[in-house]
Formats: C-alpha cells, structure tokens, sequence
C-alpha cells in the first residue's frame, strides 16, 4: 500500500508557485519548424532594440514534429511550377484550399531548403549515371545546381537522423540563446484590456520549477503543432504512444487561438494517414522510391480494378487525377476492408524483388546485384531509422525482412494539422499582391487584411501546423512560414510603435488559473486512500480516456469505420461539454501531470471544434478521413466552400459560417 | 517502443542540474531520482519512441523495448550517433542481426551559419532574407 498518498513523478507541484513578469516586443510561442524559421529570419528585419522570446514547451534541439528526424523533406518546389504545387494541393484536400496561401508558400520554400543544405542537412543526389549518391558525398548543392533524388514531383530524399537539431541550431545562434526559454509550457493567450481585438500576452507554466511566467508583448507568434491523441488510437496500451503524429502535440495551437477570437477554417478536416500498421512507419518511400503496390487479403492488386475506377468517377473533379487524394486512396483501401478481403499489405517483396529482376535482365552479374541490394536494403531500412524507429523496431521483432514478405497498412486515428495531407487550422490574411482577392465582410470573410499569415486578431500570428486551408507544406514549407511571419511581424510592429499590452487580469490571477489543478490535488489529496482515485477530482490520463472514447464512438474513430452523423455528433458535443466542465476538476500534484492537465484542456476544446466543422458541413467532404451517413456524399454544388467558425471571448459564443473558396490558379486544366 | 535505463550504467549525469535525457525529451517523459541518482522513464504509454534520449545518453545508459501491446519480444534497435554519422544495429526475434550506417550532417557541430548581424534589403516588399526575386503567379483563373 502507497500511503499516505505522494504524487507521482519527481517534480512535486506546490501551491504557491514563483510568478514571474517578462515584457516583450515579440514572443514566439513553439519551437519546431515554423518557430525555427522565424526565430532566424526576424532579427534580419528587427531593429537591434527589439526585444524577441522563443518560449518552447520542450528542447529546440528536438522538438517539434521533426524531433526524432525525417527521410524526406515533401516540399521542394525546384524544376516544377508553383502553380502546379498550388493545383496538386487544391487537388489532394478535395477543392476546398486558400491558394493564396499555398502559390506563397512555394515561392519561398526552396530557399528553407537551401538553408538546409548550407547548414549541413545531408540531401541525396543523383550521380551523373543516375545512381542515388547518399547526403554526405561530394556532389553540387541544390543551390549549385545538383539534382535531388525526386520520390514524387516534390519530394526529395534526405539523411534526416539530425534535421531538426541542424535547424534548430541556426535558429538558436540567430536568435541567441538568451532570447529562448525552454521547458515553458504556454498554456493561454492574452487580450489587451484597453484595444480591443489586440493581442497582449500570454502565460505558461515551467515544467522544471514551481514557476508562472507572465509575458506581455506587442506581438506574437502561436505555432505549437497539430493535435493528437484526440481519438482514441488503435493501440492503446504502451502503443499509445506510437502515435503517427508527434505524441506531444495537443492542440495548442488551434485552442488558444481559438479561445481569443481567432477564427478558424476547415476544422473539419483531419488526417487517417495510411500507414504500415501498428508501428506507423511511413509508406511514401515505398510507393514512389520503390514503386511498391498494396494488394488487399486475396493478393489482388485492387488499386487499378475497373471497379476503383468506377467508384473514383464519383468524385469528380478530383478523382480523376492522376495522383488519387490521400483521403479517397484510403476510401478505396476501406472498401475494400469493409468489404472482408483484408488486410491490406504493401507488397514490399514484390517490389524490391522487381528492381533486382531489371538489374538481371540488365545483364548485371550476380556479385553486382548483391551489392545493388545492400544499397537498396540499406535504403529501406534508413527511411524508418530516420523518422520511425519504432517500426524498424516492430520489424525486428516480428522477424519481417521486407524483401522476403509484405507488411500490412492500415488508417489510423483521426489526427488533426496544417502542414501535413490535412488542412484544419486558422484563418490568415494572405499575402498583400493584387492577385489575392479582395473580399469584402468582416476578417473571417476576407483573403487579405494588411500582414501575411496574421489571424484575425491583431498582433497574432501562426504559422506550420496552424495556417489552415493550405496544407502540404511539411517540414520546409513550416519553416518557411515561419520565415514569413517573421518578417510581418516587424511590419506590424514598425505600424503600431505607441501601443504598450496591458492585461485584463493581473499576474497572480492569472497564475491562480494555471496552477488551479495543482490547488485541487493538494486540497482533496487526503480524501481517499489511493491518490489516483477520488471523488473530487479527476486526473489527467483519466480524463484523456474518456474523450478519446467519447470522439472515437461518436465522432467518427476507427471503431466505426470513420462513420458518423449528425445525432452522433450530436452526442459528442454534448459529451464533450459536459468533459469540459469535468476538465475544471482535474488535479495535478507533480509538474509533469500539470502539463498533462493543461494539454487535456487544449485536446478538449480543439477536438470540439472539429465536432462542431463537421456537423455544420452537411455533406461528406473528405471520403476515407470521415463520413456523414446522413449526407454520404461530396457536394460541389453546396459545400465547396470553406467553414469558419469564430469563438467570441466576451459572448463565449461559437459561430459557424460559410465562406466562399475562390480560385486563383486556372481551373481547366484543372491538373 | 519504451525506453528504458540500465541501472548499472546510468550514473545520473554525476549530479547536473540536469540530466541528458531529461533535457532532450520532447515528451517531458525522463526524470531523474536524486536519492538513487538514476533517471526513468515516468509515462512509458507515452513515449513516441524517438530515440532522443539513446542517442544523447552519454553512458549509453539508456534502450528500448518493444511496446508491450503489439511487439513481440526478443528484437532490439540499437543506435551509435556521433558528430558526423549514426550506426544502428537491427537485431532480429531470430537472432539475425543488420547494421546499417548513415550520415547525419556535412557541418562540424555548430557551424551552421546563421547570417547573425546581417539585415535584410527592403522591409516594404515581400522578399525574405536571402532572396533575390520573387515570383509572381501566371495561369490565373479566369
């Protein structure tokens, strides 16, 4: 028995935490990609005098969604045309994109990636023979010229083991390191108490001391990733953890925009990415590096049946490119699960037997082809080590060598971002050039409002994960968001010199709210004999389970198949109000439980939102990511627009509305 | 794929403020015990399996073993990082065993050049640092 009852973990949280005051000129909440990218650019455009903090929630040397590495960097626009990166997006998210957002998003991304490289980030080249040349030997840069090894139309292949701690280092040193604090866990963003509409600060806790930290600034930077372990996963035992998107990522981003009036776009969208099952190791490689095929139960190849082009014909215009949707891909994949001929595998034997066949038939001795394989295998094996060990691991211990059998794929859990095939997130102004259009109305209506990438709260931006309706950004795309930002952000700051953030609640307030589950712990703690169970409050993986399950049976999960409907949804909104008022009663009696808690909140209130998207659209958008049994289909005719809904702070009401889409680059071709 | 620390290898970064793994988990998942001076992992279920903390572990202290709900037991992936390439070490439920090594980065540790001091041409327009042109979308929708 564990009496008395102590807190887990060994930072034990105290009632009476340190509170500290910072004023800022700019704060940059997040330290990933997006954050990295604004933390080199601004000073290049700052004046010296100005005061710029990184706050990062962990370690900017591995951070982020690029924390464990990546084998391939999905945006590099190079030979290819911006609008044809702008017509493949439009395409992939079903027609409903800002393409604003994305053609500028292109033409500033080869020069993330050129960075990149320059920094030391090792890109694979081709050779003058046309064999792949890994990062490290000599071969031109991109910049000079080199040829990258193209998977896709715009993604190159990498030695990624240290991208993230490569950029992150030249954000550190542009930045310095006295201008970051890490292990600070933003959990709030402020409103001025005298403009309205004008962001002012935000507060957050440490995860290392009993302290608040309390930050006024005249502008600011929210890029703190996507959301997951929103619905519950496939796994949920320690596999919980083998989350396809990063595990720490909660929604941050999304919820505390959103809790300051920022209006948001397109949270109905989300990401079931199909992946090597259980271990979620990624499969662009293997489809376009290896030309890997899936085959479903009865080893059929279905992908090319008259039968998936048929059911494609019904959503047109999209079906019919050339490259399938991601969301309609898994729609096929589904059909066929659905229908018994599961599982699903990626028939990797076949594919890697097949390159050795044409080095045969290319009358390649067999010690050549021998060697041609342990550069092929070595390949294989680099594209999980880089960014998935946990799949190489599952591997090893299922004894699968993928020459010699295929694995199975399967869709995940509903995860919800910006920056990867998905498109949830905030609505932005675009950029100020005569082509994105002017729209009259109110901001949630509008395509442009003065500073690129600003929500339509003054002084707020996002970026990566955050922007919504322009998705396909990946790893370079975020950092080069961030780059943009940076430079608006001192835009907005040169237009607004005499504006001095003065908060509506004063610091001790405010930390009383941050640390309130660490109060609750310390108050009921004694009430029962085991501190994990008490009628009092709730602990946060507790209350975790429950929204999971709640999202998962209602809100379209894997346990139905990703179907559900307007009473469904119904239910979980009232579900989810109800864990709202529950979430007040969470406790916390360590340091690590209270960012537990706060990411809780954070899950909570993006995930509603997304529950709300869906219900407003009254179609199924985005067949394979979810259905609405009650309207099955895509309906171009009323719903190929975007849906913003805006919380109002001072109301505490939520408005849903639609808002046109409307396109900048061609439509016919529409490819 | 949880991580987890040797006992007999871990010394507790020798009393730091910090410990290595500590620092470097994305997750806030490494804590350490100052009264056995060894680190642990606090919320295995919650661990993303990055490898941060192997890979930083300056005792090589620190593995991973199998997610205990889909991993069958006996396989290990093991990784060596220095400054300029990673060995990983694959073995097999069986017993066969892989290595592979790749390279991490081109730069010595620190020299990525981050243009510290130098400003960027025209605050008005919408060129970034470092770009010359910009350009300026063709095929427009009609």
């Amino acid at each position: 028995m564990a009496l008395p009852n102590k807190p887990q973990g060994e930072l034990p949280a105290v009632t009476n935490p340190e509170v500290v005051e910072h004023d800022v000129d700019v704060l940059i909440i997040g330290g990933g990609m997006a954050a990295c990218g604004c933390a080199f650019e601004i000073k290049k455009w700052a004046s010296d005098d100005t005061k710029i903090l990184l706050v990062d929630k962990a370690a900017m040397e591995r951070s982020g969604a690029v924390a464990q590495g990546l084998s391939a960097i999905n945006t590099y626009i190079g030979e290819n045309k911006i609008e044809d990166y702008v017509k493949m997006v439009r395409n992939d998210l079903m027609g409903v994109v800002r393409e604003d957002l994305i053609y500028d998003l292109g033409r500033h991304v080869d020069r993330s990636v050129e960075l990149f490289e320059e920094w030391g980030l090792p890109i694979w080249k081709k050779d003058a023979d046309g064999n792949n040349l890994d990062g490290s030997k000599p071969a031109p840069s991109l910049k000079e010229g080199g040829t990258p090894v193209r998977t896709g139309k715009w993604q190159i292949m990498i030695n990624g083991e240290s991208y993230k701690c490569i950029v992150a280092e030249a954000a550190k040193k542009a930045l310095g390191e006295e201008n970051i604090m890490e292990r600070i866990f933003i959990v709030k963003l402020l409103l001025d108490k005298n403009v309205d509409n004008r962001i002012a600060g935000a507060v957050g806790f440490s995860t290392r001391e009993n302290k608040v930290h309390v930050f006024r600034c005249k502008v600011a930077l929210c890029a703190c990733g996507g959301a997951v372990n929103i619905f519950r996963p496939r796994s949920t035992g320690e596999g919980k953890g083998r989350a396809w998107y990063p595990v720490w990522n909660a929604g941050s981003t999304y919820t505390m925009c959103a809790q300051v009036g920022a209006t948001l776009t397109m949270m109905e969208n989300r990401f079931t990415p199909a992946r090597f099952k259980d271990g979620y190791g990624p499969v662009g490689a293997w489809f376009l590096l290896f030309k890997a095929k899936v085959q479903n139960g009865l080893g059929e190849f279905y992908a090319n049946s008259d039968a998936v082009k048929e059911e494609l014909a019904k959503y047109m215009p999209y079906g019919q490119s050339p490259v399938t949707p991601t969301c309609l891909r898994n729609h096929l994949m589904l059909n066929e699960m659905k229908a018994g001929r599961g599982p699903i595998y990626m028939a990797t034997d076949v594919a890697l037997n097949a390159f050795l066949d044409e080095k045969r038939a290319q009358g390649m001795d067999e010690k050549a082809v021998k060697k041609f394989w342990k550069h092929l295998e070595s390949e294989a094996w680099e594209d999980f080590l880089d960014m998935s060990v946990g799949q190489a691991g599952l591997w090893a211990g299922m004894n699968i060598e993928p020459e010699n059998v295929g694995s199975e794929i399967m869709p995940t859990e509903p995860y919800m971002l910006g920056s990867h095939s998905g498109c949830c997130g905030i609505w932005t102004s675009g950029p100020e050039e005569d082509w994105v259009p002017a729209v009259d109305g109110p901001r949630s209506h509008q395509y442009k409002w003065g500073y690129n990438r600003m929500t339509t709260v003054d002084g707020l931006f996002t970026a990566g994960d955050g922007v919504g309706a322009s998705g396909h950004k990946f790893s370079s795309g975020s950092h080069a968001e961030g780059r943009i930002v940076a430079k608006e952000m001192v835009k907005f700051l040169n237009a607004n010199p005499d504006f001095t953030p003065e908060l509506e609640k004063s610091a001790q307030e405010l930390a009383d709210e941050v640390y309130a589950p660490v109060k609750r712990y310390h108050e009921f703690v004694g009430a029962t004999t085991a501190e994990n169970v008490n009628p009092n409050y709730v602990k946060p993986d507790g209350l975790m389970m429950r929204l999971m399950k709640a999202t998962d049976e209602y809100g379209g999960g894997v346990a139905t198949y990703y179907m559900t409907s307007g009473k469904l949804l119904n239910i979980c909104l009232d579900l989810l109000r109800m864990l709202r008022e529950d979430a007040e009663k969470m406790a916390a009696g360590s340091l690590h439980e209270l960012l537990r808690a706060w990411e809780n909140y954070h899950r909570i209130w993006c995930v509603e939102t997304h529950i709300r998207h869906i219900e407003f659209r009254k179609e199924s958008r985005f067949p394979g990511f979810y259905y609405r049994s009650d309207y099955p289909t895509c309906d171009d005719e009323n719903w190929r627009c975007f849906v913003n809904s805006t919380f109002d702070p001072k109301t505490q009401e939520w408005k849903c509305e639609k808002v046109e889409c409307i396109n900048i680059v061609e439509t016919d071709p529409w490819i | 794929m949880p991580s987890y620390v040797d006992p007999s290898k871990c010394d507790g970064c020798k009393g730091g403020d910090k410990t290595a793994c500590m620092y470097i988990c994305p997750n806030d998942l490494m804590v350490l015990n100052t009264e056995e001076m060894r680190a642990y992992n606090q919320e295995p279920d919650a661990c993303w399996e990055c490898y941060s903390c192997v890979k930083i572990c300056p005792q090589g202290a620190i593995a991973v073993r199998g997610y205990s709900d889909f991993v069958p037991l006996g396989g290990m992936v093991h990784p060596m990082r220095s400054s300029d390439s990673i060995m990983w070490t694959v073995k097999f439920r069986n017993g066969n065993i892989k290595r592979f090594k790749f390279p991490i980065r081109t730069t010595p540790e620190g020299g990525a050049n981050a243009y510290e001091g130098e400003k960027g041409e025209d605050i008005n327009d919408n060129r970034l640092f470092g770009e010359t042109e910009l350009p300026q979308p063709t095929m427009l929708a009609k």
